[in-house]
């Protein structure tokens, strides 16, 4: 058989483009439910992080990853409220307080790493969420080394992608952040707080970037590095536009994204360069707002603030 | 507040209270803020070597933002400069070391405008295009250009075309004659910061003193007016994002030039993000452009000497910066809190009026 072949016809290489595209699909779906009511979310990358750092952080002091799960997802909800709170009431620029965030997240989690742990790094006794064993599906040959064995969090990201696409477009909730996220004036003259639901969709994206981060060091290792999400934040970001802000869309562009890293990964061996492939989804991305694959079109009152009238 | 004390004495707050929320972590962290930041202020200030560190860092941030300035001033938001420095570092690495005959004074004007052709490419040509006549958001392309930018600068170094000799992932140096001289000795400064001094009195005559920079400012105002007013509004995004493009390119060729000497993997350090903190920071201004990339530059430098006299980690400095833009972004929380306070003393009053009555 060809190198390709032997590549391409390995389960492996699926499981583990499911593997890298978990993080990417959380982040994008998070994106989605923020822009979705209309505020813009660069941000994915920070709480990524900071749910990565507080994720390590609780597991390793209180042994258990699931309180790790839980604090990392607290962690990147509460700092989406910087984000929300004067995207919402200031009517501030949602771009740059992204970028606010992500700076400071970097620093932040930077800092409290050598300080916490000093040069040792996080303590390697850190408890990592489980992989779980799906008993029918592991037996299916091929099926089953790519969906029967993955980390827990890998399922939860599938359920919350099928969840999330049933909330947005099938209940009256998914409906008025639709609304809010599309015209707020005229959400707020039929009764939609357009404030609370704001506040909603942010919180809600940013704890879901939050479990990107857990996913990241308790779930794929059970360690935070410095800027251990290594631009994930910005391809999850463009997931969600190539996703064209639905659930699913963000999926498959995760999972498209995730391949090309796996793909690059095993190619590596053979000469290819990683960060040739690297480039596509970003190419991808420009290639799907420039219009020449059916053209991704932001909700269109994305980023633009909403000041009530009195 | 008037607007003009407004953008001065805002700005100053908000690093104010950067500088004083990154102490109060500091401090629950363990550590001695007040050491902290004298050891800060002497590792960039202390001596001549310092202080001409703290200047030869400010000058790819002077040269990066008064491109992204001149964006904002078109109303148009250009995150993706790291990038575009990059490409720019890129092309003048690359005619830097190739040419080796030329004398130096067509060798450097070469390189420099080879990377600002080509950072102006990569930041005007194609997301201006892509913004002109589909109307994709430049906040998205840019930064997507960036990446890609960045991974290729990646693949040019690991094992690519301008890979030197050996295994480390650099460029090979480029020659005497494209190096911009050294202007104190033990230290980076060199003569780039006649560039930069340049740029900056270039960049406000553009912007305030020609039809064309007038023209720059309408469209950023008020683009409606603008196209009413005959203007071509699609030209004057491509125009003001290559323009963006250009400086931040120029910037990335005048950092090798002046300080690397050679392409790394590791050649930026977010350069093109913090002159977007700088750029917000001066609200567009090109003098306070100067003064703001001063301050950065001032705050990455002193933050070695602050690691080692008090311990703390140099990434405390983005913590500060991060809030910094934070305050900077909440321009609002001054009315919003006054606002309330007027809310609350007023509904005092109605109370009291009824009282009385």
């Amino acid at each position: 058989m060809s190198v390709l072949g032997l590549v391409f016809s390995n389960p492996e290489l699926y499981g583990s483009t499911l593997a890298m595209a978990t993080p990417l699909a959380l982040g994008a779906l998070g994106g989605t439910f923020s822009e979705r009511t209309g505020v813009v979310n660069i941000a994915m990358e920070g709480i990524m992080l900071i749910g990565a750092f507080f994720g390590v952080m609780a597991a390793a002091s209180s042994h258990s990853a699931w309180i790790g799960l839980l604090a990392g997802v607290v962690a990147g909800g509460l700092i989406s409220l910087a984000l929300a709170w004067p995207a919402v009431r200031l009517q501030s620029d949602q771009v740059i307080l992204g970028m606010a965030i992500n700076l400071f997240a970097a620093g932040l989690t930077a800092f409290l790493l050598n300080t916490v742990y000093g040069f040792g790094g996080t303590p390697i006794s850190t408890p990592q969420l489980p992989q779980l064993t799906i008993p029918l599906l592991n037996n299916i040959p091929f099926v089953g080394a790519v969906l029967g064995q993955q980390n827990v969090v890998v399922y939860i990201m599938i359920l919350l992608v099928i969840i999330g696409h049933f909330f947005l477009f099938h209940t009256n909730l998914g409906l008025r952040m639709r609304a809010v996220g599309e015209h707020p004036e005229a959400a707020d003259t039929v009764g939609i707080n357009v404030v609370r639901i704001r506040y909603f969709g942010v919180l809600i994206g940013g704890m879901m970037s939050g479990l990107a981060g857990v996913y990241l060091s308790i779930g794929m290792l059970n360690s935070f590095e410095v800027n251990m999400t290594d631009g994930r934040g910005y391809i999850a970001l463009a997931a969600m536009i190539f996703g064209k802000w639905t659930p699913f869309g963000s999926l498959g562009a995760a999972l498209l994204f995730g391949f090309a890293t796996a793909v690059s990964y095993s190619l590596q061996n053979y000469g290819v360069s990683a960060n040739l492939i690297g480039i596509l989804p970003y190419a991808l991305t420009i290639v799907a707002l420039t219009g020449v694959i059916g053209r991704s079109k932001a909700p269109a009152a994305d980023g633009l603030p909403y000041e009530p009238s009195k | 507040m008037s607007k003009r004390t407004q953008s001065l004495v805002l700005p100053l707050l908000a690093v104010i209270t950067g500088l004083i929320l990154g102490g109060i972590i500091m401090w629950v962290s363990g550590y001695k803020p007040i050491n902290a930041y004298v050891a800060l202020f002497q590792g960039a200030f202390g001596n001549s070597v310092f202080i001409a560190n703290t200047i030869a860092g400010a000058i790819p941030l002077i040269l990066t933002s008064l491109g992204i300035a001149i964006a904002f001033r078109t109303g148009l938001f250009n995150i993706g400069a790291e990038g575009q420095y990059w490409i720019g570092a890129m092309v003048g690495t690359w005619i830097g070391y190739n040419f080796p005959h030329l004398p130096w004074y067509i060798h450097i004007p070469f390189a420099l405008i080879g990377a600002m052709v080509a950072g102006g490419i990569w930041g005007g040509l194609i997301p201006g295009l892509a913004k002109a006549f589909v109307g994709a958001h430049e906040v998205i392309t840019t930064m997507m250009m960036s990446y890609i930018a960045i991974l290729i600068g990646h693949f040019m170094l690991e094992r690519g075309p301008m890979m030197a000799p050996g295994y480390n992932p650099q460029s090979p140096l480029v020659t005497m004659s494209a190096t911009l001289p050294t202007l104190v000795s033990n230290s980076n400064l060199s003569a780039g910061i006649f560039i930069a001094m340049v740029a900056i009195i270039v960049v406000y005559l553009l912007l305030f003193h020609t039809t064309f920079g007038y023209r720059l400012r309408t469209v950023g105002h008020n683009p409606m007016a603008a196209k009413y007013a005959g203007m071509n509004v699609p030209l004057f995004t491509i125009y003001s994002l290559g323009l963006s493009g250009v400086l931040a390119g120029l910037g990335g060729a005048v950092q090798i030039m002046g300080v690397d000497h050679q392409l790394t993997d590791t050649f930026s350090s977010g350069y093109g993000y913090t002159a977007i903190v700088v750029s917000l920071l001066a609200r567009n201004n090109p003098i306070a452009i100067f003064f703001a990339s001063v301050f950065f530059s001032a705050l990455s430098t002193g933050s070695q000497v602050m690691q080692i006299n008090s311990g703390v980690s140099p990434n405390m400095t983005d913590v500060i910066t991060g809030v910094i833009i934070f305050f900077v972004a909440t321009d609002k929380l001054y009315s919003y809190f006054r606002g309330k306070f007027r809310r609350s003393s007023k509904a005092q009053s109605e109370q009291k009026g009824v009282s009385v009555s």
